[in-house]
């Protein structure tokens, strides 16, 4: 049986392994390399600066303003989407009627299901040509176009949306705009995922429930909520992970990307220009490894925090 | 739909089969109680399906206005004369029938042999005992957590670098995004796959043994089929997640010797929303947008279950 087992599996790991050593790994670590020099890109010369890129990394002013940014989506992105979310989840699965059988799930279920969903199969590219329409700041827009129609907003002073540094609760308003589409893309998705998770709970302790007298947002509360506490975490992980990469939303939506005047800059996009715009590979190299430090501690914290004794069913 | 909620609100139940209500020992106040929030929650539902329906539609039905009407009449649904030919424009003047060539030559390679490498890997790692195993294992697993942004610059100049050796794999070149795809979903791939094999039982392995099937026999005629469901699974996923991909060719199909760029669908959206702005043909944005997102809508909308069973297990793992 052992006969051969050497060759299979050098035969079997060698090309996918070399293909992710090269296109990944090795990058990964010539970025850890470069963050330590002033290389610049474009050029052949580059000299060995220790670790003073990451010095300049604490005093720069434009990192400081991006961290805060990241956090903010971190914070908002995964609190929002869930929120909507399970309130979806709950409504499609407990807003039935009663009957002897129990709480049914609301009629055309299925159908909304669909169609929530469907913002998930949307590229973010796509989701972000197509909002950059709905958010334009004159009549052509969706949304000022309807608000105008309607006298909520003057035709002479739209809603400037993604080019609205303006703070709102302390927070450029760019950036509200931004989490709104984020919201809205990523809702659907962990609705779909929370009601599976909801519908996986053997129906003999909703029963129970039942005979016992819980009204249904009792049952909802004291049960479902708790047994959905797995999924809940995982999907908190997952949009973390999500909020991080909201570039795509900046790189399209935001006038320089990044502004108007810096106000929607996040980690990526300040690494991006950095890198491109003013050539300082080495310093975007820094930030790349901060990043990274940043997104693995966040990680292993949210991992750690989330981990509790799984409930068997 | 909307009867639905109606009937809800107002109308006591009166079909003759159904017994009244009964809620939470059957009191009559919960039972009203309960027939209300079953119309609060049809109105709820139907205004998010609004929302999520009403922006697409928009864009669809804009994309068969004429510019005027785009300017004049933003906010109507039904255009005056359907203008097929903005979809013949944005597809040639436009581009977008080249993205797509591009699109579909590049994922026809990248997800065949992301599935085919992946569940390769995932397969030696799950069912062979080596020195080096948990290693190989968790620098797979590491590329799950690692910003991709922090490898751009190293890697578009491994990318440059590279093309003097093996023009095939430089900048701009089909082959070299279709490896690079392939080793970025590798990551996600052989985890996925790694926790599948390790549920396939041994018997069935021991039994193709014995009769003398080989190592690389028996994974691709016996544990290949049996893993059909993981393998749709994280098909879906990867087709999904290398056509939505927009960072890594923007990055790497950039144009080097003057020739032109063979851009991704999505990366080619980009730069058409960005030069439509000075050439102001909206309808033909609003066409591009269309025939970009219509395709997936459909073929989601045909495999519905499957899709949305494929991307939940991909997060539930």
């Amino acid at each position: 049986m052992r006969h051969g087992v050497a060759r299979f599996v050098t035969g079997f790991l060698a090309l996918p392994l070399g293909l992710y050593l090269f296109y990944v790994v090795w990058p990964f670590v010539q970025a850890a390399g470069y963050s330590l020099t002033d290389w610049g890109g474009y050029s052949n010369t580059q000299n060995f600066v220790g670790l003073d890129n990451y010095v300049r990394l604490l005093s720069d002013e434009l990192i400081r303003k991006a961290f805060w940014h990241n956090v903010f989506f971190l914070i908002t992105v995964p609190l929002f989407t869930i929120a909507l979310a399970l309130f979806l989840a709950f409504l499609l699965n407990v807003g039935g009627r009663e009957d002897r059988a129990g709480i049914r799930g609301v009629f055309g279920s299925g159908i909304y299901k669909i169609i929530f969903f469907f913002p998930q199969v949307l590229s973010l590219v796509v989701i972000a040509v197509m909002w950059q329409q709905i958010y334009r700041s004159d009549g052509q827009g969706l949304i000022n176009g309807l608000m105008i129609k309607i006298g909520l907003v003057d035709a002479d002073n739209p809603i400037a949306f993604t080019s609205d540094p303006e703070p709102f609760l302390g927070v450029p308003a760019v950036l509200w705009w931004l989490l709104l589409i984020a919201v809205w893309s990523g809702a659907g998705f962990y609705m779909v995922l929370f009601s599976a998770a909801m519908q996986s709970i053997p129906k003999d302790i909703f029963e129970a429930a039942l005979l016992d007298g819980a009204s249904r947002f009792h049952t909802f509360f004291r049960i479902t909520l708790p047994l959905l506490r797995d999924t809940v975490s995982v999907a908190w992980v997952y949009l973390g992970f999500i909020a991080l990469d909201m570039y795509a939303l900046v790189f399209v939506m935001t006038p320089s990307q990044g502004g108007p005047n810096h106000a929607s800059e996040i980690f990526a996009s300040v690494l991006n220009f950095t890198a491109f715009q003013k050539g300082q590979f080495g310093y975007a190299c820094a930030m790349g490894v901060a990043l990274a430090i940043f997104t693995i501690l966040l990680a292993a914290a949210q991992l750690r925090i989330t981990r509790r004794e799984r409930i068997e069913y | 739909m909307s009867t639905a909620t109606h009937d809800g609100l107002t109308r006591p139940e009166q079909s003759p089969d159904t017994p009244p209500a009964r809620a939470a020992g059957g009191s009559a106040a919960a039972a009203v109680g309960g027939r209300f929030f079953n119309g609060f929650s049809h109105v709820f539902l139907l205004v998010w399906a609004v929302m999520v329906i009403y922006p697409l539609l928009w864009v669809v039905m804009s994309a068969l206005k004429t510019d005027s009407e785009v300017i004049r009449q933003p906010l109507s649904l039904i255009p005056a004369k359907l203008n097929w030919d903005n979809f013949a424009r944005a597809w040639s003047a436009g581009h977008l029938g080249s993205f797509f060539l591009n699109t579909v030559l590049v994922l026809a390679g990248s997800v065949t042999l992301t599935m085919l490498l992946g569940s390769m890997a995932a397969y030696a790692l799950a069912r062979y005992e080596f020195r080096g195993n948990r290693l190989i294992y968790y620098v797979f697993l590491s590329g799950l957590t690692l910003p991709i942004y922090l490898a751009a610059v190293p890697l578009f100049k491994g990318v440059y670098n590279t093309s003097v050796y093996f023009p095939l794999l430089g900048p701009n070149k089909h082959l070299m995004l279709i490896l690079v795809y392939v080793a970025w979903s590798l990551s996600f791939t052989v985890f996925f796959m790694h926790s599948f094999f390790r549920t396939l039982p041994n018997t069935i392995a021991e039994a193709a043994m014995v009769d003398g099937a080989s190592h690389s026999r028996l994974f691709f005629s016996v544990m290949l089929p049996m893993s059909k469901p993981g393998l749709i699974s994280i098909g879906i996923f990867n087709v999904l997640g290398q056509w939505n991909q927009w960072y890594l060719p923007t990055l790497l199909m950039q144009s080097v010797g003057g020739e032109p760029k063979n851009q991704v669908i999505a990366q080619g959206l980009i730069e058409l929303s960005v030069n439509q702005g000075y050439k102001s043909d909206w309808s033909g944005l609003f066409a591009g947008v269309t025939m970009a997102m219509l395709p997936v809508l459909v073929v989601y909308i045909i495999f519905q279950r499957q899709v949305q069973s494929g991307l939940t297990a991909g997060v539930g793992k």
